[in-house]
């Protein structure tokens, strides 16, 4: 089969992989930056409904808005969420260039909440300051970025699939994958590259065991993960894993960043609140998995004493934005808010930078550690950064990435790695009875449920990861009839490779962060002693998975860790 | 290996008397590319059994012939 593969070699200035909200942002920052650069877009789905934002968002959770707040107030609520493991000059530009984004946003229509003087209505969700600003009207979010970008004359390839980015004398030059409905090979030549992938949201499975159920977009497989890791470049934090209090069963938000700040509770069986704080952060999520296993559980978000019409703006919003078939999901149990709290459950477990913190290594310009190779969005590691840092460091990506290209030349990829990555991408294509990626990756993301979801225990993250490293071989046995199944088995590759870095990492770290994304029952305590540093990986030149700590640069806002700790417990 | 044909419930539905033979929007904008045409009949159905119940199909159908459902272990 591979022999008889098309192939289409295509060159642009600026390759941006996934057009979500960080890479269609990073096209028309790129565009401005330089109306001359070519500037290509390559999605595996279609622009006008991909990434996370799909369906839209009700709201913006990390606005920093003049006269509301600082970018110093903002740096320090993010870097105390995060029990202080964070790159603050990162997180200090989306505090600081977040109010530019909803600016701009604003000139294209986007609309946020205002109060009736005019000024934003920002609600307060975290634990100190007031970051989420509503977007009751956000469901047209995709397609206005849409056509933003073809206002900016950016260039949209959709339906390909990225599996590897060029990598040349140390620099990121292009990348490859194939056309995900006619099967072609497909070589891009770059003078830079930008991941905008999104989280590895198919990680763990979810409780009701389909695959699809998942709380992300299930399109973002880890791509970009898996894809700076082989281009070797540094992935940060990756035992901060994403777990999230979601609708069980639905893996939809219960939405108390919507509901909440209208009188929502979150409250166990017997309706007492048992967190003071509805910001997701990996403390919260340990307070909950207390709750639900101390004979208090279940947990729900209540609104049953809330009033009809309060409920009915709360509905008004969720029916319409980001996960929208949630109206039909309570419909079909004879639920409403009214008469009925939202059954909450402990999601599966991914990787997310955007919600948590683990992901590809940037800095505060969305440089990899790859020249050449940026990254920004859910996959990139900046803690906490929501739709606006993805909008924020796609903007950085596409400014940087034209700032670097200047004199810069193509450089031709090695022809040994085009023919072995063809061998690798029609293997299954090759084999079209072999296993179905369906189940390859059932039992695959099964495994990641046994092994890695914590409370995390190192004698069964030990066997994990040799079940994951041996899963290589299992991937082997993989066929696909045509591309599109051709293309899930390609993310079952990517979701193995973020399963060793997730048990890799989780083994590394030796004590207990982030509440329970990173709760280690052999190692129960945070320990600033010795772990107060980043945890890096990345891929050798012999091809070996390394971890390393990587020291936490010296804050630009103070914060003293060990004395103002994370903690949102009712007691 | 022997491949068996598995009977499931498939949570986008077709009303395939709305559905208009030229129109592909459904297909374009579905995030996982579930979607096809039925080369025989010329209408869209779901292919794969891969849905995220996200509902750009159903939105953007200019007819409203697609309805979506929560997948049935969902449900």
């Amino acid at each position: 089969m591979s022999t008889q593969v098309n192939t289409q070699w295509m060159r642009t200035d600026v390759l941006i992989i996934g057009g979500g909200t960080a890479g269609t942002m990073a096209a028309i920052k790129a565009r401005q930056a330089n109306p001359e650069a070519d500037v290509l877009i390559l999605e595996k789905a279609n622009i006008r409904r991909s990434g996370a934002i799909a369906m839209g968002m009700d709201g913006v959770n990390t606005a920093v808005i003049p006269g509301h707040s600082t970018p110093e107030q903002y740096t320090r609520e993010v870097t105390i969420a995060n029990d202080g493991i964070v790159n603050q000059a990162a997180v200090y530009q989306t505090g600081k260039l977040g109010f530019d984004v909803i600016q701009e946003l604003e000139s294209w229509g986007v609309k946020f909440q205002k109060d009736p003087q005019g000024n934003y209505d920002l609600k307060q969700v975290h634990r100190v300051g007031k970051y989420v600003l509503p977007m009751p009207e956000g469901k047209d979010l995709k397609t206005i970025l849409t056509r933003q970008v073809k206002r900016h004359k950016a260039r949209v390839t959709n339906r390909v699939m990225a599996t590897r980015v060029l990598v040349r004398n140390g620099r990121a030059i292009g990348a490859v994958g194939f056309d995900v409905r006619n099967g072609d090979f497909i070589v891009i030549q770059a003078k830079a590259v930008i991941l905008c992938t999104g989280a590895c949201g198919r990680l763990g499975l979810p409780a009701s065991g389909y695959l699809y159920g998942t709380y992300e977009n299930p399109t973002n497989a880890g791509d970009g993960y898996s894809m700076a890791y082989h281009a070797g470049a540094e992935l940060s934090n990756i035992e901060c894993f994403q777990i999230n209090p979601l609708i069980k069963d639905y893996n939809g938000p219960a939405c108390a960043y919507v509901a909440g700040p209208l009188g929502a509770q979150t409250v166990n069986a017997e309706g007492y609140r048992f967190i003071n704080c509805d910001y997701w952060s990996g403390q919260m999520m340990l307070e909950v998995w207390k709750e639900l296993n101390s004979g208090k559980g279940p947990v729900q978000l209540k609104m049953t004493h809330l009033d009809n019409d309060t409920i009915a703006e709360i509905e008004s919003v969720l029916w319409a934005n980001e996960r929208p078939s949630r109206e039909r999901f309570h419909a079909g149990r004879g639920e409403n808010y009214r008469t009925h709290g939202v059954e909450m459950n402990i999601s599966e477990i991914g990787l997310c930078s955007g919600h948590s913190a683990s992901g590809v290594w940037v800095n505060e310009k969305a440089e990899t550690t790859v020249p050449g190779l940026y990254a920004a969005g859910d996959m990139a590691s900046v803690p906490h950064n929501y739709m606006i840092g993805a909008f924020v460091f796609g903007r950085l990506a596409g400014e940087n990435a034209i700032d670097y290209i200047q004199d810069l030349d193509y450089l031709e990829p090695d022809p040994d790695f085009l023919e072995a990555e063809k061998a690798r991408i029609y293997a299954p294509l090759n084999q079209p009875n072999g296993i179905p990626h369906t189940q390859v990756e059932y039992k695959l993301r099964r495994l990641v449920n046994d092994y890695l979801q914590p409370p995390k225990v190192s004698h069964k993250m030990e066997i994990g990861l040799q079940n994951f490293v041996r899963y290589q071989e299992t991937l082997q046995l993989m066929g696909a009839r045509d591309p599109h199944e051709l293309m899930r088995c390609l993310e079952v590759h990517f979701i193995r490779d973020c399963a060793e870095m997730a048990a890799r990492a989780s083994l590394y770290r030796r004590e207990s962060r982030w509440g329970l994304y990173h709760y280690c029952v052999d190692y129960p305590e945070k320990n600033n002693q010795e772990w107060f540093c980043h945890v890096n990986l990345k891929k050798t030149e012999v091809g070996e998975m390394v971890l390393f700590k990587r020291p936490i640069d010296p804050y630009i806002i103070d914060v003293d860790v060990n004395r103002e700790v994370y903690d949102v417990a009712v007691r | 290996m022997a491949l068996i044909n598995q009977r499931v419930d498939v949570p986008v539905i077709v009303d395939e008397s709305k559905c208009l033979e030229k129109c592909t929007a459904c297909i374009e904008v579905c995030p996982l590319d579930v979607l096809a045409k039925n080369p025989d009949t010329g209408k869209a159905y779901m292919k794969y059994d891969e849905c995220w119940f996200c509902l750009p199909c159903e939105k953007e159908c200019p007819t409203g012939a697609i309805t979506v459902q929560i997948p049935f272990l969902l449900r």
